[in-house]
């Protein structure tokens, strides 16, 4: 696939560059859709921010940084960032770790490759939720898989554990099925950066001698810079945007024990119907996420004006 | 985009190393599954089954009969007819607005096309949960909450950028000779789009059409927010009004997910080649 490039060196037309108003009949809906359901969303959840708003929606006049600072007022906050900042960290580090390997594992040649790839879409395409409801039951206290085998092997004696409720272990369960879900696109895009790798380079390196690890560790690696700092930014951005998985696995709960930011609002918005500090940290959350898409836009530029 | 071309068939070898390569992708394999496989078999238990001690991993009567059960004892019909609707439309409205925007970008030049290149790729990054007080709000304006309408439009706005980058990749393949002399037999422009172009991008259109149907089909947090009535629920959030419950259904529940799941996962597979360069704006091919 060609990366279609930003500036307009690649486009082969020599004509005089159109105006805008002549490309509106093609791209203007594009733009209509974008607007109403990006953009508007975006100013409205300022706008509010800034706004006194009850409980059932009413809007009360401009509130300044009232609700912000109702927000930072929360004695649960600080815990819920510090573990929003652990959450994210950890599971794009572990999904980035475990699919590094996995990449180089299905892009080896053996039979039945063709069906090992596709067992690994399948969480991709699985619905996030349903997957967390699988992991649910698999977690369950006395018939889940999890501890079945776990007592099959003699591990666990006496009294289950039961993961999803017990504090220490919840936030690490959800941890592993942001992980599971997280790695077979990871994986993918690495294996898409492993496939663009030119044979004759790798091949060279062997006939000069080169271990399998000498091969990996100097040219593969390195040329997967790109793909891993793609998939690094995408993966940042959807466990941080990760709703589903705590929703079905925890609800956040118990308390506010297992909440990220972005569950933490949603819960204040339509559970405790407590808006106004809510769309503070709406805003907050989306300004994180425009940070890293700035970051994305400049990665891949790089890419896009090279192609 | 091109694969490269098959090398001549080499038999296959077995020797440890690659044997040990082959078993461990099997396992991995096997691993991503399981979870799955594990929905299926408890799909298949009767109720009474499910907290039976000993546990057994697989039914020990198969009860197929669930499949047909569920359809009376879950809204399961409803559900999945809220899902094609809403993924059905989304998907159309997505090839509607994304067709000749894509089109467009990849043949000409013109004023604000990096700004305009640069907000779809934008939108790409943004999930709904970040803006999800603003969507209802902005729905709750226009009157649509519990809608399919609001549900199919946010849908479409969110998966439109995935379907802009990777027509447009596909549109620049085509080399513009070829359709302008189309143009000089006399095909107009949209009939030299129509015979010319979209024959050979083909394989775009089926990806960017199931790429957004199939994350519309999962979508979760929108619905879940936006649609309240149980009946106008998608199945997404559908499958959930189970697990409430004191004493949930999981044999049901898990039938439920079977169906939903099934058959976005072989759509999803057909697509695998095309999905990559698609979803990182072809920074990565």
């Amino acid at each position: 696939m060609t990366a279609i490039s930003l500036g307009a060196k690649k486009v082969k037309n020599r004509r005089p560059a159109n105006s805008f108003l002549s490309a509106l009949p093609w791209i203007g809906p594009a733009i209509l859709l974008i607007l109403l359901v990006v953009v508007w969303p975006a100013v409205e959840l300022i706008r509010i921010s800034l706004t006194k708003i009850t409980s059932a929606g009413v809007l009360e006049g401009f509130n300044g940084l009232g609700n912000y600072k109702l927000l930072f007022e929360n004695p649960d906050l600080k815990t819920i960032a510090i573990r929003t900042v652990v959450w994210v960290l950890s599971v794009v580090f572990l999904t980035v770790i475990i699919s590094l390997p996995l990449a180089q594992l299905i892009n080896q040649s053996f039979p039945g490759r063709k069906f090992v790839r596709w067992a690994m879409i399948v969480p991709w395409a699985a619905s996030v939720v349903m997957t967390s409801i699988i992991w649910k039951w698999m977690l369950e206290l006395t018939s889940g898989e999890f501890n079945l085998t776990l007592r099959q092997l003699g591990i666990q004696h006496g009294q289950p554990v039961d993961w999803l409720r017990d504090p220490r272990f919840s936030f690490f369960v959800l941890i592993w099925v942001a992980v599971f879900v997280s790695i077979p696109f990871t994986t993918f895009v690495i294996l898409a950066g492993l496939q663009s790798i030119p044979h004759d380079i790798i091949e060279a390196a062997q006939v000069d001698g080169a271990s399998a690890w000498q091969v990996y560790r100097g040219i593969k690696f390195p040329l997967l810079r790109n793909s891993l700092l793609i998939a690094t930014i995408i993966n940042l951005i959807n466990v941080f945007n990760s709703f589903p998985i705590i929703w079905a696995l925890t609800r956040g709960g118990p308390g506010y024990n297992t909440d990220t930011t972005t569950t933490f609002a949603y819960k204040m918005a339509f559970v405790e119907y407590n808006m106004g500090p809510s769309t503070a940290l709406g805003v907050i959350n989306f300004g994180f996420i425009m940070l890293i898409v700035l970051v994305y836009l400049r990665v891949t530029k790089a890419t896009r004006d090279q192609a | 985009m091109s694969r490269k071309v098959k090398k001549d068939k080499v038999k296959f070898i077995w020797t440890p190393k690659k044997a040990a390569t082959a078993i461990s992708a099997y396992m991995v394999g096997i691993f991503f599954i399981y979870p799955y496989l594990n929905m299926l078999l408890t799909s298949l238990k009767p109720h009474g089954e499910l907290y039976a001690t000993p546990t057994t991993r697989l039914p020990k009567s198969w009860q197929f009969s669930n499949y047909l059960d569920v359809w009376s004892k879950a809204p399961v019909g409803n559900f999945l007819r809220a899902s094609i609707v809403v993924s059905v439309c989304a998907t159309l409205l997505v090839l509607l607005v994304s067709v000749p925007a894509a089109y467009y970008v990849a043949r000409n030049r013109f004023k604000g096309r990096s700004a305009f290149l640069l907000l779809v790729l934008a939108t790409q990054m943004f999930s709904p949960t970040a803006l999800i007080i603003g969507i209802f709000r902005e729905v709750k304006f226009f009157g649509q909450l519990d809608t399919w309408p609001a549900l199919i439009v946010v849908n479409a706005g969110f998966n439109l950028a995935f379907a802009v980058w990777l027509l447009s990749g596909f549109f620049s393949s085509v080399p513009v000779e070829i359709e302008e002399a189309a143009m000089v037999d006399g095909c107009t422009r949209f009939q030299a789009l129509r015979r010319i172009v979209l024959p050979v991008t083909l394989p775009g259109l089926v990806t960017a059409v199931i790429f957004t149907f199939v994350s519309t089909w999962n979508e979760f947090t929108v619905a879940l927010t936006i649609i309240s009535s149980p009946a106008r629920q998608p199945i997404s959030t559908g499958i959930t009004t189970f697990v409430g419950q004191y004493d949930v259904a999981w044999e049901y529940l898990f039938t439920t997910t079977a169906i939903a799941i099934i058959p976005v996962v072989i759509l999803f597979i057909s697509i695998e080649k095309y999905l990559v360069g698609g979803l990182t704006a072809g920074s990565v091919k």
